[in-house]
């Protein structure tokens, strides 16, 4: 259940990026007492001070007898020294390749977190490029637009060629069948008129137009003969 | 004049003589209290001495020698 009347991320996030490692570690002098003691008794004592203090300190102890002087102390004088002698000797070099160990987490680390980087970077940029790509979709969808209006143009015009070219059939049928039905009534007209007409001359009348034929070529060449 | 600040909030080093009574009344001796206490202090040493780039030989030879100390005074009735 969230309780969403509480804001969250209100303040900057503290923890990132993570403060990076102080450099040295707190000043211990001698190997085991903090630097802090000494500046603790400086405006005191002055340098002396602490000194003083720790020598007064190892001769109580010793007088008291707090600290009792037996084998145990033989022993551990020799152990101290033989330490010290140690530390002082090799100490260096094992600094050097505690910090060469160091060194090398870090650069695997470092390395690590650059590649990654790099990595990013680069697939940012394919997807820049990718994007880029996606705007040419917009000519290639035009392109084809043109293409389907094109066709559509072309089948439109076809049909439209075939619906003329069949009505003009139609009209030219129905043309040639008047014109022949008018061819045939006249042939027909003609035929009767002509049949009727044979039909009507008698022989009587043709007597009488050949009779008539003759008398008219008399007189012409009667006139024929005069103007020649 | 700045807001005095409450006895139960001052650190160790700024509470005066005549107050340490009072001061070490105040602390929290509850066993939540105690164990934060021993947190924060193993948080203060070890983010000083330890948890450092190049650490030296300081922060592990004061434990050391803390601890010779303490064992001797434990064992001081048997030598």
């Amino acid at each position: 259940v969230l309780h969403t009347t509480r804001p969250l991320h209100t303040t900057q996030q503290s923890l990132a990026p993570v403060p990076p490692l102080p450099e040295k570690g707190g000043e211990v002098r001698h190997g085991f007492i903090p630097e802090e003691f000494f500046q603790f008794l400086y405006p005191k004592t002055g340098v002396t001070g602490p000194y003083m203090l720790g020598t007064g300190l190892l001769l109580y102890l010793l007088s008291k007898e707090i600290y009792v002087v037996n084998h145990e102390t033989a022993a551990a004088a020799c152990i101290l020294t033989v330490i010290v002698y140690a530390i002082k000797k090799f100490g260096p070099d094992v600094a050097a390749f505690a910090d060469k160990l160091n060194e090398e987490k870090m650069a695997s680390a470092l390395a690590m977190k650059n590649d990654t980087i790099q990595t990013l970077q680069t697939a940012i940029e394919e997807e820049k490029k990718e994007q880029w790509r996606a705007e040419g979709h917009n000519y290639l969808f035009d392109a084809k637009r043109n293409n389907v209006a094109m066709l559509l143009e072309a089948n439109y015009r076809e049909r439209l060629l075939t619906v003329y070219n069949e009505v003009k059939k139609r009209l030219d049928y129905q043309v040639a069948l008047q014109n022949l039905k008018r061819q045939k009534e006249q042939d027909h007209m003609i035929q009767w008129v002509e049949k009727n007409v044979v039909q009507s001359i008698t022989p009587q009348q043709q007597k009488e137009s050949i009779a008539k034929c003759i008398l008219d070529l008399k007189a012409l060449s009667k006139s024929a003969h005069a103007t020649v | 004049l700045p807001a005095a600040v409450l006895l139960k909030d001052t650190k160790l080093m700024d509470v005066k003589l005549g107050q340490l009574g009072s001061w070490l009344a105040m602390r929290d001796f509850t066993p939540g209290g105690i164990l934060g206490a021993f947190r924060r202090g193993h948080e203060r040493y070890y983010n000083k001495y330890i948890n450092v780039r190049k650490g030296g030989l300081g922060g592990l030879s004061m434990v050391l020698a803390g601890y010779i100390v303490l064992s001797y005074m434990w064992s001081y009735s048997h030598i």
